[in-house]
């Protein structure tokens, strides 16, 4: 993109200017360290075009819309419509949750994100020992089609998309959706959702697993294969990074075994005889966002070209959609602190800033009091706001990819595409993905930054304000959102209830041929909305495929 | 002759998959000189008893990110009581609300430790308060 003369003026250039007034200033004004992104990749004083000599615009950046995708997915991106602002909630029974999906429609909110309560995206029901303790706390107590009823009661499912947080337990939440939703009138063409369905996610970092990799990955592809036939408008896995950074991956670590699990769910998809075209348009992305938001914006970039040059390359997809990387954003919950807690605000407004500017297609932003509890009301509302002001007021949305072209985010790009491919290449010489899941490659390379990073903050190396810095005493927080531990006996005595009324035979009937579908190669789904239709809990469904594939129990990697 | 090692179990009682802060801490114990078990996820408190007792542990660390500790933390020390290992410190962490702490102490927690605690403060706490058996 530059003249080579005049690059090697700019270098020359540049070495005058270190050499003279900068080092000038350094001999009375020492540097106190060395500096670097929230992430640990070193960065320079200045940078010129002389650090992206090799940036070819029409290869590298192209136009929005058009491969490699480096500028957007979209042509004018939020100049057309700002992205679908998508908080995730749940807590309680469904009746509480359904209150506060309406809240947020009320407020101005796009799309519903569901969260499920731990025994629900673990597989057991609500009356199960290993929920004791657990009912409607992280999220709402769905079991069965009738609580999936009161969820998204009064909740027109052919207008408002809907994004669900469950993996191994995937199959059966989307079967009670659809059933619902074909209730409500709707048709299976008309639905837009997103499903989570990453199950090896599950097995680095988050830890709702059920099942061993192999019977795990053929439910999350039997998904995907009936979505792609019956249900075209849905996103049908939403490959986690958000997770991985959480557990203290750097940024281009989270975009590396994202892509890595991408790599291993298309090939599992096109050993199943799906053609790329009919399922990749359909897989998209879930990543974190941090507070330094030039490496953010820079990781975004990055990651967008090297899927794009992977589903074109590797898998050879022709339909321009394949090769568009799509996701969602969740702003850093492990970046929030449980001191100072209002400052969390400040953190989130620049999370959502760093997200805009990277050209997402949805968003949640954290509420600040989640270092203590649940959000309360209040805390949500904020964090909405928080998006909307972004979006109408900052500036962010008014051009495409505004940042492009800063020499440093060019250089940042073009450094986290480089460590993102290296780690897919280590990746792939270890025989794929899975086995580097198995091997707890993959887990280990993420503790050890959190390790690292732990390090930094103990140290005071790095400063976190509130924590190690501009520490101050202040009074406990206390108007917390609480779950009331009644939640769970009320959950018990209702599936008690459900069980009874329902009619035995079909039900034994819907779960025996169930059982007997799952031991061959036929697609499960059509049998798991049977059997939900029969009033089958989500713990029946689960615990069928507990007997038939058994249970995953992971090897632990401490370093 | 040298003395003898902290045994510690640090244990994730109930579904919750939070384990970042539970993996880390088990490195920070084995590099200040303990012996470290993990047990891994999904522990109920008669399996983080049974593994004190099995270890013979000196103490017990709980992580809970679910909001489920005042569910699971007190049983874990009830357990132990029936166990006959009163004698155990058990010490908790992870996203607890402060006006929590003083019902986990009463109930016979030695100390919470919540998000942004130095690793030190933890370390430095348990060596202090362990107790010789």
């Amino acid at each position: 993109m530059f003249d080579v003369k005049e690059l090697e003026k700019i270098k020359a250039g540049k070495k005058k200017w270190s050499d003279g007034t900068l080092a000038k200033t350094l001999s009375k004004a020492p540097e106190k360290k060395a500096q670097s992104t929230w992430s640990g990749i070193p960065v320079e004083c200045l940078y010129t075009p002389a650090d992206v000599a090799g940036l070819d615009y029409d290869n590298k950046l192209g136009y929005p819309g058009e491969y490699p995708y480096t500028r957007g997915v979209q042509p004018n991106m939020f100049r057309g419509r700002f992205w679908t602002m998508r908080q995730y909630a749940g807590f309680g029974s469904a009746k509480e949750t359904n209150a506060r999906y309406r809240y947020l429609l009320g407020q101005g909110q796009t799309g519903l994100s569901v969260a499920f309560h731990l025994p629900t995206q673990a597989g057991y029901d609500s009356d199960h020992p290993l929920s004791m303790g657990e009912v409607g706390k992280v999220g709402a107590a769905i079991d069965h089609i009738g609580d999936m009823r009161i969820l998204f009661d009064q909740i027109p499912l052919d207008k408002v998309t809907t994004s669900m947080t469950v993996n191994a337990a995937a199959t059966a939440l989307l079967a009670m959706y659809l059933s619902v939703a074909e209730e409500q009138g709707a048709k299976y063409d008309q639905l837009g959702g997103t499903i989570q369905n990453d199950v090896l996610k599950e097995i680095i970092c988050r830890g709702q697993y059920i099942y061993p990799p192999k019977p795990t990955m053929r439910l999350t592809v039997d998904l995907i294969e009936f979505c792609q036939k019956y249900v075209p408008r849905w996103n049908s896995i939403s490959i986690s990074g958000y997770h991985i950074r959480e557990s203290g991956s750097t940024a281009a670590q989270e975009m590396a075994f994202t892509i890595a699990d991408g790599i291993a769910y298309a090939e599992a998809c096109a050993a199943r005889g799906i053609p790329v075209d009919s399922f990749a348009p359909r897989l998209s992305f879930f990543f974190n966002a941090f507070t330094d938001v030039l490496e953010e914006v820079a990781k975004f970039r990055a990651a967008r070209r090297v899927w794009a040059k992977i589903m074109k390359d590797r898998f050879k997809a022709k339909d321009p959609r394949s090769m568009m990387l799509r996701y969602h954003v969740q702003t850093g919950g492990v970046t929030l602190t449980a001191q100072q807690p209002l400052n969390n605000i400040v953190r989130v407004a620049l999370q959502t800033f760093a997200t805009a500017l990277g050209g997402h297609q949805s968003l949640h932003t954290n509420s600040y009091d989640e270092a203590l509890c649940l959000p309360t009301q209040g805390a949500v509302t904020v964090a909405l706001r928080t998006q909307q002001i972004i979006a109408e007021e900052s500036g962010a949305c008014v051009t495409v990819d505004p940042l492009a072209g800063s020499y440093y985010i060019e250089y940042l790009t073009d450094k986290i595409e480089a460590e993102i491919e290296d780690y897919i290449k280590k990746i792939d010489a270890m025989g794929g993905t899975l086995t580097a899941i198995e091997q707890g490659y993959i887990q280990k390379e993420i503790q050890n930054s959190a390790y690292l990073f732990q390090k930094s903050i103990d140290s005071g190396e790095r400063a976190y304000v509130g924590v190690n810095k501009y520490v101050m005493e202040e009074p406990p927080v206390t108007d917390l959102l609480r779950v009331d531990m009644k939640v769970g006996e009320e959950k018990a005595k209702e599936l008690k209830e459900w069980r009874a009324k329902r009619d035995n035979a079909a039900w034994k009937k819907a779960l025996d041929k169930l059982r007997e579908v799952s031991k061959t190669d036929t697609n499960v789904m059509p049998t798991v909305i049977e059997a939900v239709k029969a009033g089958a809990t989500v713990g029946e469904v689960c615990d069928v495929w507990r007997d038939v594939f058994g249970q995953y129990r992971p090897k632990e990697f401490i370093s | 002759m040298a003395e003898k090692k902290i045994k510690i179990i640090v244990a994730k009682p109930g579904l919750d998959g939070h384990d970042r802060g539970a993996k880390l801490l088990s490195r920070i114990f084995a590099e200040a000189g303990m012996e470290v078990v993990y047990t891994g996820l999904r522990q109920t408190p008669e399996m983080i008893v049974e593994a004190a007792l099995q270890e013979d542990a000196d103490v017990v660390g709980l992580s809970s990110l679910s909001g489920v500790h005042n569910y699971f933390f007190p049983k874990v020390v009830d357990l132990l009581k029936a166990k006959k290992l009163a004698n155990v410190l058990v010490v908790g962490g992870g996203i607890i609300p402060l006006e929590d702490i003083p019902e986990l102490k009463k109930a016979g927690i030695a100390e919470i430790f919540g998000p942004g605690t130095s690793t030190k403060v933890i370390v430095d706490f348990i060596k202090s308060n362990v107790k010789s058996k």
